[in-house]
């Protein structure tokens, strides 16, 4: 990639920024016909996990996405993108519904991470998380994944655990924010920009590693939109020539070599 | 005006070097300050199992203590494993030979094959004193390994977890042992294999939000903190004082994740006797 040179904190503030495009927007354009599902039978709806069924394609697809809202009610209402253990689990029960009627998954990222309030805490956030990781490691259907700004920890993790995970240009994708890292081992939430350098969160710096498997450029939201519709039926299509048992031990490959 | 000459202390002479080399005697540590309830208690009084007891938390343990306390016959797996470097991380190999030397540990988490009464077991036991038991690579390399093993010898697994979270210096390394773990975790229990965790002070972050919570029964020590986002986040995401009882066991069995909460003194018979209801019955 050309772009090999950027400051690590330059990233992480474009993957932030009010210009990165919306979870609306991409919803929009890759599946104008995406019927939303909400809740997860359990306890009620998260707005930051969105969900449902579209056409993408000849064939219909499960779309999950977090989402941070685009007013100020509704960035509350989703806690600025970082799902709740009613979203993880709404999450879960449409990847099963999607292994049940045998449809490929497709799950878009942007979140700073799962959210740490004391509800979701006492709502079990660290059991619907160990649940979503379980279970994406048994679906016997294609999963692809695309971070789009944030790639926050373990709330990301839970979407991301399919066959391939992909990164738009500007985006991020690390075991805790910056700040939060700078915060843990240096106690100082102002040195994030030294911890994004060290943190090695850069989608180039993933994918050396074997972490993602595609950076995907960012320009403008229709031609972008164009790019991944291509490229995600064209690995939709190479995944389904696999048999799912095939697909399975390729998956778990993909996360053994760590 | 004598009276306000008087003094209001007297003068000790300095100490002669004899009660200086006696002093230099006493012990540290004598008397330990529970974690949980503040109470002071004289080290006798917390026993062999190391428990408060006025509130029955467990202090912390080296994974050998628990080894001690839980089996007589353990087999370790995997010792020559250790912490790599993947993101050549600063100062990082230093303080894991630090640590290493300290604790005699290669990594956060023993393994191996132990014996619980009758019954063999693949047993694994996290070390908080090994960089506050995090998850890293090796850490997640033993733990994968566990359970394959455990799946191809069908055996059940015990876990006794205590962990930090994810290991930093790692970065994102150590996420994908959530779900490398996962994966094996998986296997196994698709294999009809028995799981069982045991929560102790404390399970934290990327570990309960990922094989913690796997298990089919999930135990736990009075007391321990169980949670996913650490309690200052927490606090200051809710901008509120947090309960006192927040993520402590007690707390979290009452929000319905764990299955039974077992003092440390009844843990290795409580597991014996699991391990006993879920033998394969003969002929299968």
């Amino acid at each position: 990639m050309a772009a090999l040179k950027r400051s690590a904190q330059t990233v992480v503030q474009a993957a932030r920024s009010d210009k990165k495009i919306t979870t609306q927007a991409l919803l929009a354009g890759l599946f104008p016909d995406l019927m939303e599902l909400f809740g997860d039978r359990l306890s009620g709806d998260d707005p930051a996990l969105r969900g449902g069924i579209a056409t993408f394609g000849h064939q219909p697809v499960t779309v999950l996405s977090t989402d941070k809202g685009s007013d100020l009610e509704s960035k509350i209402a989703t806690h600025f993108g970082s799902p709740t253990p009613t979203g993880y689990r709404k999450a879960l029960r449409l990847m099963e519904q999607a292994a049940k009627f045998n449809r490929p998954i497709i799950s878009l990222i942007n979140t700073p991470g799962a959210y740490p309030g004391q509800s979701a805490e006492e709502q079990g956030q660290g059991a619907a998380i160990a649940a979503d990781l379980l279970k994406a490691s048994q679906l016997p259907v294609p999963m692809i994944s695309l971070i789009f700004g944030e790639g926050g920890s373990g709330g990301a993790l839970a979407l991301a655990c399919g066959d391939r995970v992909w990164m738009l240009q500007n985006s991020f994708y690390a075991i805790l924010s910056p700040e939060g890292f700078a915060s843990i081992l240096w106690k100082d939430a102002k040195k994030s920009g030294q911890a994004a350098k060290v943190m090695q969160l850069l989608p180039e710096q993933l994918l050396a590693q074997g972490i993602i498997e595609k950076i995907v450029p960012e320009k403008q939201p229709a031609t972008l939109i164009e790019t991944l519709r291509e490229q995600l039926l064209a690995e939709i299509a190479r995944l389904q020539q696999l048999t799912p048992t095939e697909l399975l031990v390729q998956r778990q490959a993909r996360f053994r070599k760590f | 005006m004598r009276l306000f000459n008087k003094r209001h202390y007297i003068h000790l002479p300095a100490a002669p070097a004899e009660l200086k080399q006696r002093q230099s005697q006493v012990p540290d540590g004598l008397w330990q300050r529970c974690p949980y309830c503040h109470e002071s208690v004289y080290y006798r009084d917390l026993g062999a199992f190391k428990v408060c007891p006025n509130c029955q938390y467990g202090f912390r343990l080296t994974a050998q203590q628990r080894l001690d306390q839980l089996t007589h016959q353990f087999q370790p797996w995997d010792t020559g494993l250790t912490a790599q470097d993947p993101l050549h991380f600063p100062g990082y190999q230093t303080k894991l030979a630090q640590v290493q030397h300290k604790t005699g540990l290669q990594e956060s988490v023993v393994t191996g094959k132990a014996r619980l009464g009758h019954y063999p077991v693949a047993l694994g036991v996290m070390d908080t004193h090994f960089f506050m038991g995090s998850l890293g690579s090796a850490t997640g390399e033993k733990i994968t390994r566990l359970f394959e093993k455990a799946t191809a010898q069908r055996l059940p697994v015990i876990l006794l977890t205590a962990s930090g979270g994810a290991r930093m210096q790692e970065g994102i390394h150590s996420l994908m042992q959530m779900a490398k773990v996962s994966q094996a975790v998986a296997a196994h229990h698709a294999a009809g294999l028995l799981y069982i965790v045991v929560l102790t002070d404390p399970t934290t972050g990327g570990v309960t939000a990922s094989f913690a919570m796997e298990g089919d029964l999930i135990l736990a020590e009075p007391h321990a903190l169980v949670g996913f986002a650490g309690q200052r986040v927490v606090a200051q995401t809710t901008q509120q004082p947090l309960p006192s009882d927040f993520q402590r066991a007690e707390t979290v069995l009452q929000t319905g994740f764990i299955d039974r909460i077992v003092p440390r003194p009844q843990l290795a018979q409580t597991l014996r006797q699991l391990l006993a209801w879920h033998q394969p019955k003969v002929g299968e």
